[in-house]
């Protein structure tokens, strides 16, 4: 299958679905009520068999941009070397998608790093704990309205001095 | 009355005996965690040997170590494992800051990395770099061994060793 007739099967199986193309690279924006059929559908019918990549995108005081978060998700089929982006947008308070690692076992570190730097909760998630940060850890660090030089996390730490370190 | 010693008997003090044997043989903890840990390695490689110095006996157990060399940015989550290495090293101990990101954090003045180990350890010598190059480094062993050599229970003086370091740096020049 070509990615034109990837992209003639998605939009029969789901009108809602926006495309777009930039470079050669074809993007879908999907529901968020909608995006697990569309993976799921990705997945078991058009053989999208290797997830590349889940990440996520801070819109917060972005010109023109209309919701907060943007989740992306880089699909990639080995039989034909198709590649798709699915988008989905998400907003405050509680932002929540629901998780792919029932469909790929990689998404299982890639939405718990998602997770750990901007707050999205992934329903159904078999493991939902920080990955990369320590887990008393309460903020999420990418998000734009996090001050890059953190809230004072990195000088909590007890002070050894020489008299009491041995 | 002045007792005859034979010609190959020195007297000295126990302190300056002591600290004579613990200058030449430190035995550094690397806790390497970037670039500056390749310097580091360089600088126990063969070209500029710092078994040169006695202190070529990198040990990874901190039980058997005297001199941590930190080498390298620390991030919160790395920072209570260095604490943890620093309490498990026997007196006496020294500490080496090596490279800007050790020192200071460096360029990365970010949420998660550490603005200076000693904010949190003691640090007795800061090697400036970028990463050092060995002589740098081999250059702080030395002026280490300087302050380890003028420590003492009685007539400790090692806090003068930068006067006494820059003095002697002068006169050179």
């Amino acid at each position: 299958m070509t990615t034109s007739q990837t992209i003639s099967e998605l939009k029969k199986a789901f009108p809602a679905l926006e495309f777009s193309e930039f470079r050669g690279e074809t993007r879908a924006v999907a529901p968020v009520e909608s995006l697990f059929d569309v993976l799921k559908d990705l997945k078991e019918r058009l053989d999208f068999d290797m997830l590349v990549d889940i990440t996520c995108v801070d819109y917060l005081r972005y010109p023109g941009a209309k919701d907060r978060f943007g989740l992306v998700y880089l699909l990639a089929n080995t039989e034909t070397a198709e590649r798709i982006t699915i988008r989905a947008f998400v907003n405050d308070p509680q932002p929540a998608v629901p998780s792919a690692v029932s469909l790929w076992e990689g998404a299982n570190w890639l939405e718990r790093e998602v997770w750990d730097m901007f707050g999205i909760r992934f329903e159904g998630h078999p493991d939902p704990r920080r990955i990369l940060l320590p887990d008393e850890f309460t903020a999420f660090p990418l998000r734009k309205d996090y001050p890059l030089q953190g809230r004072g996390e990195r000088h909590n730490f007890p002070v050894l001095t020489r008299a009491e370190s041995g | 009355m002045s007792p005859e010693l034979p010609d190959n008997v020195a007297v000295t003090k126990l302190d300056e005996l002591v600290n004579w044997c613990r200058k030449n043989s430190l035995w550094p903890m690397p806790f390497a965690t970037a670039c500056c840990g390749i310097e580091l390695m360089a600088t126990g490689a063969s070209r500029h040997d710092i078994a040169r110095f006695g202190a070529e006996v990198f040990r990874f157990s901190p039980r058997q170590c005297d001199l941590m060399i930190v080498a390298g940015r620390v991030v919160m989550k790395m920072l209570p494992v260095l604490q943890r290495i620093w309490q498990q090293m026997h007196e006496p101990k020294w500490c080496i800051s090596m490279g800007a990101c050790a020192s200071t954090g460096g360029v990365f003045d970010t949420y998660c990395v550490v603005q200076g180990i000693d904010r949190f350890i003691p640090v007795d010598m800061y090697v400036p770099g970028c990463p050092p190059r060995p002589e740098q480094l081999i250059q702080a062993i030395i002026d280490l061994q300087e302050k380890i050599q003028r420590e003492g229970t009685i007539a400790g003086r090692e806090f003068e060793t930068l006067k006494y370091v820059q003095t002697k740096r002068a006169l050179q020049e």
